[in-house]
């Protein structure tokens, strides 16, 4: 994973000088400043605005729906020439209310943070341990390497689709593969528990990849020699595992997990396409229930817009958390 | 500055005795197995004739053709999907790499104003979950016009992909020494001529892995196009492929042969640049 800290070491030649690049030319250093941070600003614009434009603005316009009861029917709307004008009040934070009283709502969260940590802690132990086996010197590595790569390649839709079939109770090889092994089929989307499991492990296939990819670069990076003077100490290969891997591993294993952690806490396709939410809604995330709200029967714009506040407040007091966390370990980013 | 040690660690499997060589072989070849079943099954379900998929025999082959693949041409509306996928993948990249690879650049090797917040931006974008942004944004995009338009698709796909991938760029670009800028500085380039000509040469790895993200982000992505694209004829692929699938009617025989389809220049993009994943992930990342 690539993500640096954002310290920048400083060379002798620059010493301790604020513009770190060019010791040299530190002579008018106004000037120079301006026109440099002039650069840097020209290159960093676009996506400033983009994002200022199309995060920043829906942003605080979702914040502001939250607090109102806007829904489709009250909306402003043009149809033809007549302009209906919006009609939704202001109820504070009634919204955030409903839902925190909502049984559903903790009925969610607690099967979101499951599959959150059960996906996480599969992706990053599989792909760890994937990673570990790829890293050895053995025949035919580039080909094991590419294989396991391959779900990574395959667009997130469709192998939500694939994976349907597969689960398909008439159909699917999953159930033939029972039934030629004469054992009974399973309903396996029909059934809340077996359908839970089925989307964790679909989510499992598609994410292992990429945690296998990040963790073996990590790997490949930790010097040798600290293997080799361990073995020199006489250490077991657990403990080398255990005080050498593990900790070298750190930095590349706190902010895949944090990405990994967000990204499937907010995994839309997998869950919308594979069970739409079913049975019933047991199989719905937080995410899928809110795109629901919004965009199902009659759209609860406000409704919707405050369950995705609520996620984004979870999702930011997780990362401050776990920030802190690392921290206090010492690390720094 | 370069920490990233490519060179597969000798000694410790050097000394490995036929039994664990089997065990590892074993365990790479099963979880291989689990990798490549699903995909293997598509493909052949996709060779199955009209009907093939309603069979619930485990049967690998059953009178192979490319029936489903010319329905899928001649009665669907999937030329115009994979137009309008193709399209917006393909710009969604080619703009992608670029904001990502200026950005990065700037955040690399300037220091300005704001370098820091506008890191913590960057970061912070990736939280942002689709349900609190998409109805605004809907209402944006309606207000633009730009609803059922493909440039408005391909500006959303941008703030799910440059944001990641701005910082990939940058802790590349990271991993380059900062001398070769001098030296381009020196050589009479201006900043931006030593980015282009010099830097952007150099990171093709990391560009590489760049485009494939963005091109993943825009090639996969289901829940905006599902809403912004609604009109027939500006459907994704994402979106159209829903269909094939409804509540009251399937067809696999359709599904499976056009998701092979999909995932092909997916596969072809992933291979070109599969060699570059790995070092271009985590460059930087590791840096003490």
């Amino acid at each position: 994973m690539a993500v640096s800290t954002g310290r920048v070491r400083s060379t002798p030649s620059t010493g301790a000088h604020h513009g770190r690049r060019r010791g040299g030319r530190s002579q008018g250093p106004l000037r120079r400043a301006l026109g440099r941070h002039w650069y840097a600003w020209a290159m960093v614009a676009p996506v400033l605005i983009v994002i200022g434009v199309l995060i920043g603005w829906p942003l605080l316009r979702g914040v502001y729906l939250s607090l109102t009861d806007a829904t489709e029917a009250n909306v402003g709307r043009t149809i033809g020439v007549n302009v209906i004008p919006a009609s939704y009040e202001f109820v504070g934070l009634g919204n955030y209310l409903d839902i925190l009283t909502s049984s559903l709502f903790w009925d969610k969260l607690t099967w979101t943070v499951i599959w959150t940590v059960s996906c996480v802690g599969l992706h990053y132990g599989l792909g760890l341990g994937l990673a570990m086996l790829l890293h050895r010197r053995m025949r035919f590595r580039s080909v094991y390497r590419m294989l396991l790569i391959l779900p990574w390649a395959i667009p997130g839709f469709v192998a939500a689709f694939i994976w349907r079939y597969l689960f398909n109770s008439e159909f699917g090889v999953i159930n033939a593969m029972l039934k030629a092994a004469g054992l009974g089929t399973v309903g396996w989307l029909d059934d809340p528990t077996t359908a839970k499991l089925a989307v964790i492990a679909v989510n499992v296939w598609v994410g292992v990849p990429f945690m296998m990819v990040a963790l073996l670069g990590g790997l490949q990076a930790i010097p040798s020699d600290l293997y080799e003077a361990a073995a020199v100490d006489g250490a077991t290969p657990w403990q080398r595992f255990r005080h050498i891997t593990l900790p070298m591993l750190r930095p590349v294993s706190a902010t895949v997990v944090l990405l990994g952690t967000i990204w499937t806490f907010n995994m839309f396709p997998v869950i919308f396409l594979i069970t739409r939410g079913g049975p019933g809604s047991d199989t719905e995330i937080l995410v899928t229930y809110a795109f629901r709200e919004a965009f199902t029967g009659v759209r609860n714009y406000s409704g919707s817009a405050a369950w995705g506040v609520i996620i984004l407040a979870l999702l930011i007091v997780l990362a401050s958390v776990y920030r802190r966390a690392l921290r206090r370990q010492g690390e720094v980013w | 500055m370069s920490t990233v040690n490519t060179r597969p660690v000798a000694g410790r499997g050097d000394r490995r005795g036929p039994l664990a060589s089997v065990l590892l072989h074993a365990t790479l070849i099963a979880a291989s197995v689990v990798s490549l079943f699903p995909v293997v099954w598509l493909v052949l379900t996709s060779l199955k004739p009209r009907d093939g998929w309603l069979s619930a025999e485990l049967e690998l082959f059953n009178q192979p053709s490319l029936t489903n693949y010319s329905r899928v041409f001649s009665e669907t509306e999937f030329p115009v999907w994979l137009l309008n996928s193709v399209v917006a993948a393909g710009l969604t990249t080619v703009l992608g790499v670029f904001l990502a690879s200026t950005t990065g650049y700037a955040l690399s090797r300037f220091s300005f104003p704001g370098r820091r917040g506008i890191m913590w931006l960057l970061l912070i974008t990736q939280m942002f979950p689709v349900a609190i942004l998409i109805v605004p944004l809907y209402n944006l995009m309606a207000a633009l016009g730009l609803l059922n338009q493909i440039p408005g698709l391909i500006v959303a796909y941008m703030t799910i992909a440059v944001p990641f991938c701005a910082w990939m760029m940058k802790s590349y670009f990271d991993s380059i020494p900062r001398e070769i800028d001098q030296a381009g500085l020196i050589d009479g380039l201006t900043p931006f001529g030593t980015f282009w000509r010099v830097i952007l040469p150099l990171a093709r790895p990391s560009l590489a892995v760049t485009a494939f993200y963005c091109f993943m982000t825009a090639w996969g992505e289901v829940a905006y196009a599902t809403v912004f694209m609604s009109q027939e004829d500006k459907r994704t692929l994402g979106v159209g492929l829903q269909q094939f699938v409804g509540q009251h009617w399937s067809d696999w025989g359709l599904l499976t042969a056009s998701a092979v389809l999909i995932a092909v220049p997916a596969a072809a993009v992933f291979l070109v640049v599969q060699r570059h994943l790995v070092a271009g992930l985590t460059s930087g990342a590791t840096k003490s």
